[in-house]
C-alpha cells in the first residue's frame, strides 16, 4: 500500500530516514522528506524500515491519544468543578494539572480483584476490547493537513464498524463480572448502544450524499460550507445519538451510579477500572473529532495552523459534552429507547430524504472514471443550508409534538400545585 | 384545629359499639382491653362522626408488671384526635391483637414493638425483626434487659 | 406475566443512592420491579433506649441525630413533649427563636431533598452543589445562635439555649433577601426542565386514602391533594399568628412531591419574614432547672417535620429520666406504602421514589 508513504508525512520520513537508498529513493524524492544519505539499514531491508515507520507512526498516535485522554480527564473535572461552584483538582502539580498521573498511579497500586464468580478470562478481556475499538478509530481520523494514518476509502464505515465493538466489551465485562448490577448495566448496553447505531449511522448518509465519499479526508475536502450549516438536522441527531453511544449524560443509563452503581464496571478495580475510564474519556475525544470532522471542516481553517484548529474544534465539542452532562438529568431507559426509536430514527429518515432531492436538484452530474458523482458549488450549499434550517426546526418541533416527546406540552406543568388558605 | 376527646366522651361512644371494652378512663386516657383492640379500631375507624382514619403511633411503654400499648389516632375528616391504651400482662408471651387490617401504617410499629419490647400482635402477616437482626435474643427496650455478655 | 426469568438484587444497604444504610430487596423481571420487602436497622443505634439512661436536657443531643438534616425541628418536637408534660411557659421571644431556628431548617431540610432527588435522577451533582450553596447560608446562621451546623442542640425545656447574637440579625436579614431568588432560580431551572418532567410526572403515585391509610403525612401525603399540616391543624407553639399557606398538590406523583417542597420554602420564607417583624425582646428560656423533674404522666409532642409528622410519646415517672421515650418517625412510616408505589415501575423510579419521599435513615432506624 503506497498511498502511505505518498500521504503520511510522519511515515515517510522514518522509513525515508532507515530504508537504503535504492530502495527508498521513489517515494523520498518529495518535499519534506527526510533521508539520510545511505540509509541506515542495508539494502534488503526496506520492509523493516516498513514495519518500524508504521510502528513508529503506531507508537507516537497512541501515545497522544492518551496523554489527551488523561488531560482531558483533568479538563472535565475542572469544568465540571466550575459549573457546580467548586474548584476541582487544584493540589498536584501547576493548576492540579498533574492529577490525571497521580490517578494513574493511584490505579496501578491498587490491587486488581476478580470476583469470585466471574468468567476470569472475559472479564480481563473486556477493558482490552474496550481500549481497543477507541484507538483503530484513530487510524482514519485526519488530524490536521496531511496528518493521518491511512486514508481509508471506507473511512466512516470503518470507524462505525470498530465503535460498535464498544457495545460487546461493555457486555462482555457486564456478564462476566457474575454481578447482578453490571448485567443490568451490560443489557441496557446492548438495548441502548444498538438502538443508538441506526440513527446515528442514517445522520451521516445525508453527509456522504453530498461528499460523494466515505473517506474522512474526503469528507473534509467536500466541506465547501461546514455541514453543521447545511445539516442541521444530521449534527442535532449526530450529536444526540452519539452522547448515547459513548454514554455521556443525560443517556448515562448504562453506568447511571445513582441506580445501577456503575452498571457494567461495578466490579472492576485498579487499572483495568482505569482502562474503562480512559476508553470512556477516549470515546469523547474521539466523537468531538468525528463531529468536527464530519460537521466542522475538520483540520481547515484560516491563520493557525490545521493541527491547531482540530484541537480547537475538538475541545470545543468536548466542552459541550461536559456542559450538557453537567445540566441534564438521566433519562429513563424506556425514554431513552422511545427517543432513539420515535425520535431520531424519523429525523434521521427525513435529513435523508431532504438531503438526497437537494442534491439531486442542485447538483452537476459529474462523469468520470470513477463514475458518476454529483457536484454541489458553494452556491448551492448555501441554499441548501438555508432551507435545512428550516427544514430541521420544523421536522424537530412537529415530531416532538406528534410522538409527545414534548414533555412541558403533554405534562402542563403549569400551577399543578394549589395553595390551600387556612385550615 | 384538632379536638382531643377526653377519653371520658370517648369511652361513652365505644361503650355502645363494643360494650365491655372500656377498662376506665382518666383525663384525655382511655384504657381498653387488649383483646378488644381489634373491635375498638374496627369501629374507631369507621364510626359516623369519627372515622379515625390516621393511625399516629402505636407506642409500646414496660411498666414492668404489664406493658401498655398506646395508639394514637386521628380523624382527619372530623378534626379530632384521641388516645387509647391497652395494658397487656404478662412478660413471656404479652399479645394482643393486630391493627393491621385496618390500618397499614401498623405494620412497621407492630414489627418494631414486637422487636424491641416482645409484644406479639396476633394476625400481624409478616412479625418479624425489623431494627435487630433476625436470631436476635431478647427484647432490648425491656426495662429488665441485660447487654448479653460478651 | 414474567418476561424474562425474575432477578432478585439487594438494593442497599451500601448503595450510592438510599439515602444512607437503607436496603431494598428487589425482585426485577428485566428492569420492571415484581416484588420489594424493605429492610431496616442498618443504622439503629437504639435512641429510644439511650434517652431512658439520661436527663431530659442530655435527650436533646439524642434527637439532633435522629434526623439529621433537620435537628432543630427535632429538637423542638422533643422539648415540646417535655413542656406538655410539666406544662412549662415558654417566653414569647424563646417561642419566635424557636420557631425562626425550625423554619430555617425546614429549608435547609427541603434543600437537601430536592438536591439529592436531582442527584437520583442523574444531575450529576451539580443542582446537589446548588442547594448546598443556600443549605451553607442556613448553617451559617445556626453556627451564630448555637455554635453548632449540624447537631445544634439548640432547644431547652422552657426555651433555647441562648439568645441570637447581635450580629445573627443582619446576616439573618441578608438571607431573607436573597433566598427567594435562589428559590425562583430553583424553580426555572428545574421545574423547566423536559427531562426532569418526563421522569417525575404521573409515577408512583399514592392516593390520599392510601396514604392516610398508611400513616404517611408530610410532603408525601399533601401531595396527594389533601392539605394536612400540622402546624395549621394543630398550631403548636405560635404558628397560629402567622399567615401562610399550605402547597398541596394533585395526583401524588413524584412531581408533587418534588415541587411542593419548593413551595413549601417560599411559606416557610414568609413565616421567616412575620417572624423577623414580630419579634421582641425579652427573656428566651423559662426557669427549668438542669436536672428538671416533671410530673409523672405521659404526653405526646408532635410537630410538622419537613419530612411528616414527628411525634415524642414521652413517659416520666417523676424521675430525672424519662422512663420512655417513643419517637415517631415520619421517615419509617412514609415507606409504609413503598411496595404499593413501586411495583409495576422500574428501577430508575424506584431510586427516584426514594429521592422523592424523602427518607432520613437517621430517623428511620433511630
Amino acid at each position: 500500500m503506497n498511498s502511505l508513504l505518498e500521504s503520511n508525512v510522519i511515515f515517510r520520513n522514518v522509513y525515508c530516514f532507515w530504508a537504503a537508498n535504492p530502495g527508498n529513493a521513489e517515494q523520498c524524492t518529495p518535499v519534506g522528506a527526510v533521508a539520510v544519505k545511505d540509509g541506515l539499514l542495508p539494502g534488503g531491508l526496506e520492509w523493516l524500515a516498513y514495519v518500524m515507520a508504521g510502528l513508529s507512526v503506531i507508537l507516537l498516535i497512541v501515545n497522544v491519544y492518551l496523554v489527551f485522554a488523561a488531560l482531558y480527564t483533568y479538563v472535565d473535572r475542572r469544568v465540571l468543578a466550575k459549573f457546580q461552584g467548586r474548584i476541582g483538582p487544584n493540589r498536584v502539580g501547576p493548576f492540579g494539572i498533574l492529577q490525571p498521573l497521580a490517578d494513574g498511579i493511584k490505579l496501578m497500586t491498587k490491587e486488581d480483584l476478580v470476583p469470585a464468580g466471574a468468567d476470569r478470562w472475559i472479564f480481563n478481556l473486556a477493558p482490552v476490547v474496550m481500549m481497543s475499538s477507541g484507538i483503530l478509530v484513530l487510524a482514519v481520523l485526519p488530524f490536521g493537513k496531511d496528518s493521518f494514518v491511512v486514508d481509508l476509502n471506507i473511512g466512516i464505515l470503518y470507524v462505525f464498524a470498530i465503535t460498535g465493538v464498544n457495545t460487546l466489551a461493555m457486555f462482555m465485562a457486564g456478564l462476566a463480572s457474575a454481578n447482578r448490577y453490571a448485567m443490568f448495566g451490560g443489557m441496557r448496553a446492548v438495548a441502548q448502544l444498538i438502538s443508538y447505531e441506526i440513527p446515528v449511522v442514517l445522520s451521516v448518509v445525508g453527509i456522504v450524499m453530498m461528499a460523494g465519499t466515505m473517506s474522512l479526508v474526503g469528507i473534509v475536502e467536500a466541506q465547501k460550507v461546514p455541514f453543521i450549516f447545511v445539516q442541521p438536522l444530521a449534527f442535532f441527531v449526530f450529536i444526540a445519538g452519539s452522547s448515547a453511544e459513548m454514554n455521556r449524560s443525560p443517556f448515562d443509563q448504562v453506568e447511571a451510579e445513582g441506580e445501577i452503581i456503575a452498571g457494567y464496571h461495578t466490579e472492576y478495580s485498579g487499572m483495568k477500572f482505569g482502562v474503562f475510564q480512559a476508553a470512556e474519556f477516549g470515546a469523547v475525544l474521539i466523537t468531538s473529532a468525528l463531529i468536527a470532522t464530519l460537521f466542522l471542516k475538520g483540520w481547515e481553517g484560516p491563520f493557525l495552523p490545521s493541527h491547531v484548529w482540530f484541537l480547537l474544534k475538538l475541545f470545543f465539542f468536548a466542552f459541550i459534552f461536559i456542559w450538557i452532562r453537567a445540566t441534564l438529568p438521566r433519562l429513563r431507559i424506556d425514554q431513552i429507547m422511545a427517543y432513539a426509536w420515535k425520535f431520531l430514527l424519523p429525523l434521521s429518515l427525513i435529513n435523508i430524504f431532504v438531503v438526497a432531492a437537494e442534491v439531486l436538484l442542485l447538483g452537476d452530474q459529474i462523469t468520470d472514471s470513477s463514475g458518476v458523482s454529483m457536484d454541489l458549488t458553494t452556491s448551492d450549499m448555501w441554499i441548501m443550508a438555508g432551507i435545512n434550517v428550516v427544514v430541521a426546526i420544523v421536522a424537530v418541533i412537529g415530531l416532538a409534538k406528534i410522538t409527545g416527546m414534548d414533555a412541558r406540552e403533554s405534562t402542563k406543568v403549569a400551577n399543578v400545585t394549589r395553595v390551600i388558605k387556612g385550615t | 384545629m384538632l379536638t382531643y376527646l377526653t377519653g371520658e366522651s370517648l369511652a361513652q361512644r365505644i361503650e355502645v359499639a363494643c360494650p365491655d371494652a372500656v377498662k376506665g378512663w382518666k383525663r384525655s386516657d382511655l384504657w381498653i382491653a387488649p383483646e378488644s383492640v381489634l373491635d375498638v379500631s374496627k369501629y374507631l375507624s369507621t364510626a359516623p362522626g369519627m372515622k379515625f382514619d390516621l393511625l399516629n403511633s402505636i407506642s409500646a411503654v414496660d411498666y414492668i408488671d404489664h406493658f401498655e400499648i398506646v395508639y394514637h389516632l386521628t380523624s382527619t375528616s372530623e378534626n379530632l384526635s384521641i388516645v387509647f391504651k391497652a395494658k397487656v400482662y404478662g412478660r413471656d408471651n404479652p399479645a394482643l391483637p393486630s391493627v393491621i387490617s385496618i390500618w397499614q401504617g401498623a405494620d412497621f410499629q407492630e414489627r418494631e414493638i414486637w422487636d424491641l419490647m416482645g409484644v406479639t400482635f396476633q394476625g400481624h402477616p409478616n412479625l418479624k425483626r425489623i431494627m435487630l437482626w433476625d436470631g436476635y435474643e431478647g427484647h432490648p427496650l425491656r426495662r429488665d434487659y441485660l447487654e448479653p455478655p460478651r | 406475566m414474567s418476561l424474562s426469568e425474575p432477578i432478585t438484587v439487594n438494593v442497599g444497604p451500601q448503595h450510592p443512592s438510599t439515602h444512607g444504610v437503607f436496603r431494598l430487596r428487589v425482585t426485577f423481571d428485566g428492569e420492571l420491579i415484581v416484588d420489594l420487602e424493605p429492610v431496616f436497622g442498618y443504622l439503629h443505634r437504639g435512641s429510644e433506649k439511650l434517652a431512658e439512661e439520661r436527663t431530659y436536657t442530655q435527650v436533646i443531643t439524642l434527637t439532633d441525630r435522629l434526623d439529621y438534616v433537620s435537628s432543630m425541628i427535632n429538637n423542638q418536637a422533643y422539648v415540646l413533649a417535655c413542656e406538655k408534660l410539666s406544662e412549662v411557659q415558654v417566653p414569647e421571644r424563646g417561642s419566635y427563636l424557636r420557631t425562626i431556628a425550625a423554619e430555617l431548617q425546614r429549608i435547609a431540610s427541603h434543600l437537601v431533598a430536592t438536591g439529592f432527588l436531582l442527584n437520583d435522577l442523574g444531575a450529576l451533582a451539580t443542582p446537589l452543589m446548588y442547594c448546598f450553596r443556600e443549605r451553607e447560608k442556613i448553617l451559617d446562621l445556626f453556627e451564630m445562635l448555637c455554635g453548632a451546623r449540624i447537631t445544634v442542640s439548640y432547644m431547652r425545656v422552657g426555651g433555647v439555649f441562648q439568645d441570637a447574637p447581635e450580629d445573627f440579625w443582619p446576616a439573618f436579614k441578608t438571607f431573607l433577601e436573597e433566598m427567594p431568588y435562589y428559590i425562583d432560580e430553583y424553580e426555572q431551572f428545574l421545574v423547566g426542565n423536559e427531562i426532569l418532567l418526563m421522569r417525575l410526572k404521573g409515577g408512583n403515585t399514592v392516593s390520599k386514602e392510601q396514604a392516610l391509610n398508611a400513616s404517611i403525612t408530610g410532603p408525601v401525603l399533601r401531595s396527594t391533594g389533601f392539605s394536612w399540616d400540622l402546624r395549621k391543624v394543630d398550631p403548636y407553639e405560635i404558628y397560629d399568628r402567622f399567615d401562610f399557606d399550605i402547597p398541596v398538590g394533585e395526583q401524588g406523583d413524584n412531581f408533587d412531591r418534588f415541587y411542593i417542597r419548593l413551595q413549601e420554602m417560599r411559606e416557610s420564607l414568609r413565616i421567616l419574614n412575620q417572624c423577623f417583624k414580630q419579634i421582641a425582646p425579652g427573656p428566651v428560656r423559662a426557669n427549668v432547672p438542669y436536672l428538671y423533674r416533671p410530673p409523672a404522666g405521659d404526653a405526646y409532642g408532635r410537630v410538622e417535620s419537613p419530612k411528616g409528622e414527628l411525634g415524642f410519646y414521652l413517659v416520666s415517672d417523676g424521675g430525672i429520666a424519662p422512663y420512655r421515650c417513643k419517637i415517631r418517625s415520619p421517615s419509617l412510616l412514609n415507606l409504609s406504602a413503598i411496595k404499593e408505589m413501586l411495583v409495576g415501575w422500574k428501577l430508575a423510579d424506584m431510586i427516584v421514589t426514594l429521592g422523592s419521599i424523602d427518607i432520613n435513615m437517621g430517623e428511620v432506624d433511630r
